[in-house]
């Protein structure tokens, strides 16, 4: 294929896919003076175009035809839950939806925009330091990231400037200064924005739980509280709870989006070059497959074209990421049965499940009122912030109400209470109940990594470029199915607290396999993990190929295992974090980070 | 939109397309046959009935709706992996057949007025309420196939687009009046709650909007 292609001028540094981690890359590098083109699959976008009011609060549109999202028809995964099943085609989609487009999935994300625990960043270590290593359930690949939260607090710092990010921190320079999140560790700086209002529910619920003796904090969120503007120039507006999030390009310019907070700058820039819906094949390597010489593509007519360059950033999402490895042949495949290889390896999600709450019927709940970022969560539950010991299991899980703006016919779809009818006059009366006057609780649980959970190509369905596609072998296993039980149970106490007159606890079951029919998140994680150890990480810990060193890789595949929290505030922080060893030592001296 | 007011008149009155709202005009489907629209139009009043709390599917337009979405992308499958083999697995793993929404339509519309006709000796539009419910219970809960489709797969498909068309905005041919978002207390369009949101527990005092403006 690459034979034939096309060969076009070499460049310093070509990143695939334009959303956060390659619009992060991609301004670092031309900071630093290099020339970059950035490769994005899909089409051009903007918030001018793709956000213009009202035409974009279209739910239709936006939640059910996945306007912005990744086209499935061409190219999608097959999923199955364990090794001896055949995985089949996701072939529509539901429990996760990548985007695609400019900006990514950071076009149309809702903005809950966290740091890494610093626990969470040492977890094998910690557990064993606390629980012994016997703690840890055999067939569990619990890891390191091999990078510490005060080696990555500059650059937490420097993505919460980035994004605008509203938040009430707890403690600066060690120093207690506010009500935000009394587990946080101690940060540089302030949040660049004060928090956002608290909407009804999210009120109800800090009440409750501040009641029943847990500590309530306001969700970071990258939808702006005030007028801002970044350090990069780009302007937002502040966000009016419109409801219209996730799913959405943000009209009023105040959810954080790279089409918005550094794109106008980027597209600017004389070494920045974008192409829009072209494809990336696979990285090209050198004879001995050991330096990336470019990557092949195929363009917006369809030809097959190679881009050379001294650098290649994978930037398209995690599951892409792993994928591209793949097919380029960088980096050992990984074996479950020997438990030996890195690529494909620690596969993890979120381990989330939704409750609900129905308070009496006078109280209206204002579901659509929200953003996406914004609520109440309490963390007395999440990570190492509580012993495990006579738990038994490994992992945590924040609980908040998330009210990002419930919809008509996303409401009308989730219905009544259970056992309500799914249609006729009982749903009706259910689903006006639940809509009025009730509201949701998650559990936003983190997934750990196992041996028999992993990602590789699929040996039957193709992409519409004839390339296979990704098999993700997953389910849920016991510790975390353990873990959501006794967390979604602590739910069950603030509901009271709330007065709640009816409670739905959602909780994960024993032996009920991973639905891919239902939403959960887009909270993918991990298969080329960061690390110290070449043995267990794709990635050394600046995220460069431990093979191929002028290869560097930039997304959540990185996470060596799941986390209570969403993800993109820490693969932001990850993206700068490498930027900065690329410029500072990487350039100069090209070779390997660590070694 | 606006060009199907013009086209011959069938067996059933709905209310026009969007921007003729002023003289309801008959509707004519243009995928469904009259077989298959006398199903669609039983269904829907079952699935979202008239009564107490609100308008039901027929007044909203919801089989409108759906006729309309069968001309998109979506109903030709454009949106869905379509590729084969198509090999059929455990329902976790999600639908596996090689048809698009409309073959959906077709195939289950026949297989339900098929049902219909050997129980109960008629198509399923010209049964009693009781006997239509039963027969949609039946699809829903699994208890026929139609060829190689299992019912849900085929009452799946129907319950969504019937959601979808009694609550979406009116640009798309449902929800007509904002009835659905009324009887909801949705706001649809306002998309502004910079002032409410902290007025906890106070009803909201605006009714809805649509994207073309239109309120209720
Ligand atoms: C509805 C929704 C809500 C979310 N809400 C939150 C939230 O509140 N908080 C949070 O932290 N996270 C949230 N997320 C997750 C968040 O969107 C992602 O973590 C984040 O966007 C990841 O950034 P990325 O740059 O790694 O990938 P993306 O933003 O997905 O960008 C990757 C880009 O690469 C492109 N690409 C892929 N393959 C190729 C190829 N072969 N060639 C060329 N281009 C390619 C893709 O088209 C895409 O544009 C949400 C996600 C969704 C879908
Ligand atoms: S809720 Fe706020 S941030 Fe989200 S889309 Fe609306 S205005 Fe933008």
């Amino acid at each position: 294929m690459s034979d034939d292609a096309r060969r076009l001028h070499p460049v310093d540094v070509v990143i695939v896919g334009g959303g956060w981690a390659g619009s992060i890359m991609a301004k670092e590098m031309t900071e630093a003076g290099r020339s970059v083109v950035m490769l994005e699959r899909g089409p051009d976008r903007s918030t001018a175009a793709d956000g213009a009011y009202p035409a974009s609060i279209d739910e239709l549109e936006g939640n059910f035809r996945y306007k912005l999202f990744q086209d499935l028809s061409k190219n999608t995964v097959t999923i199955r839950n364990n090794s001896h099943q055949t995985a089949l085609p996701y072939r529509r989609m539901a429990a996760f939806l990548p985007g695609e487009g400019v900006g990514g999935a950071g076009l149309h994300w809702s903005g809950v925009h966290f740091r890494m625990p610093p626990d969470d960043l040492r977890l094998r270590t910690r557990v064993i330091e606390k629980y012994g290593a016997k703690f840890i359930p055999e067939g569990m690949n619990l890891q390191d990231y091999g990078v510490s939260y005060e080696e990555l607090e500059p650059f937490f710092d420097k993505a919460e400037k980035v994004f605008g990010t509203s938040g009430e921190a707890y403690m600066v320079k060690g120093q207690v200064v506010g009500k935000g999140n009394v587990f946080s560790p101690s940060r540089s700086d302030h949040f660049p924005l004060p928090a956002l209002k608290d909407v009804y529910t999210a009120h109800l619920f800090r009440k409750a739980a501040e009641e029943v003796g847990f500590h309530p904090y306001s969700l970071p969120a990258a939808n702006a509280s005030r007028q801002y503007i970044n350090p990069y120039g780009a302007q937002m507006g502040p966000c009016n709870f419109c409801g219209y999030c996730s799913g959405y390009a943000c009209y009023m310019y105040s959810k954080a989006s790279p089409n918005v907070n550094i794109l106008p700058v980027l597209r600017r820039h004389p070494l920045f070059e974008l192409r829009a819906n072209c494809h990336v094949l696979k990285v090209e390597l050198d004879a001995d497959g050991r330096r990336a010489t470019g990557v092949t593509y195929t363009d917006s007519d369809g030809k097959v074209v190679t881009q050379p360059a001294e650098m290649v950033i994978l930037t398209a999402f995690q599951f892409h990421n792993v994928r591209l490895m793949l097919l380029s042949g960088i980096g050992r495949p990984y074996d479950p049965v020997h438990n030996e290889g890195v690529v494909g390896r620690n596969f993890v999600y979120q381990n989330v499940t939704t409750s609900n709450v129905w308070l009496d019927r006078s109280i209206d709940t204002n579901q659509y009122v929200g953003a996406g970022g914004g609520g109440v969560a309490f963390d007395d539950f999440n990570s190492e912030n509580f012993d495990h010991g006579p738990l038994g299991f490994v992992g945590g899980s924040p609980v908040w109400v998330n009210q990002a703006g419930v919809k008509a016919i996303a409401a009308a779809h989730s219905g009544g209470p259970p056992g309500t009818p799914r249609w006729g006059s009982a749903w009706k009366a259910g689903v006006i109940d639940t809509y009025r006057h009730s509201l949701r609780i998650d559990a936003h649980g983190a997934n750990m990594a196992y041996r028999d959970v992993y990602l590789d190509l699929d040996p039957t369905w193709k992409d519409a470029y004839g390339q296979p596609l990704l098999r993700m072998t997953f389910d849920w296993k016991d510790n975390d199915i353990r873990m959501n039980r006794y967390v979604v149970d602590k739910i069950g106490d603030v509901a009271k607290a709330m007065g709640a007159r009816r409670v739905n606890l959602t909780k994960r079951e024993f032996g009920r396999p991973f639905d891919t029919r239902q939403y959960q998140t887009t909270h993918l994680g991990g298969g080329a993990v960061m690390g110290t150890d070449p043995g267990t990480s794709a990635l050394n810990r600046y995220l460069q190929s431990w093979d191929v060193h002028n290869v560097f890789v930039i997304g959540a595949n990185a996470f060596p295992q799941g986390t209570g929290y969403n993800p993109t505030g820490m693969v932001a922080a990850l993206a700068y974090w490498a930027a900065h060893h690329i410029r500072t030592t990487y350039l100069s001296h090209p070779g390997p980070l660590a070694g | 939109m606006q060009g199907l007011a013009g086209i011959a008149a069938c067996s059933t009155v709905l209310a026009s397309p969007p921007g003729h709202a002023s003289r309801p005009v008959p509707y004519a489907p243009r995928f469904f046959t009259p077989v298959e629209w006398a199903f669609l139009i039983a269904a829907c009043d079952r699935l979202i009935p008239a009564d107490e709390n609100g308008p039901g599917a027929l007044a909203l337009d919801v089989p409108r709706f759906i006729d309309m979405q069968m001309d998109t992308p979506y109903a030709h499958g454009a949106q869905w992996y379509m590729q084969g083999p198509f090999v059929q697995g455990p329902d976790n793993l999600g639908y596996q057949l090689p048809y698009a929404p409309r073959d959906l339509y077709r195939r289950g519309i026949a297989g339900m007025n098929a049902h219909a006709a050997t129980r109960h000796g008629a198509p399923f539009a010209g049964l009693a309420p009781a006997l239509q419910d039963d027969l949609l219970r039946g699809a829903e809960n699994g208890g026929m196939t139609f060829g190689d489709m299992p019912s849900t797969v085929f009452f799946d498909q129907l319950l969504a687009n019937v959601m979808e068309g009694g609550f979406c905005d009116p640009i798309h041919g449902g929800n007509t009046g904002l009835g659905g978002w009324t009887m909801l207390g949705f706001p649809g369009a306002r998309a502004d709650f910079m002032d409410w949101v902290d007025q906890y527990g106070a009803h909201y005092p605006l009714g809805s909007v649509s994207i073309s403006g239109e309120t209720a």
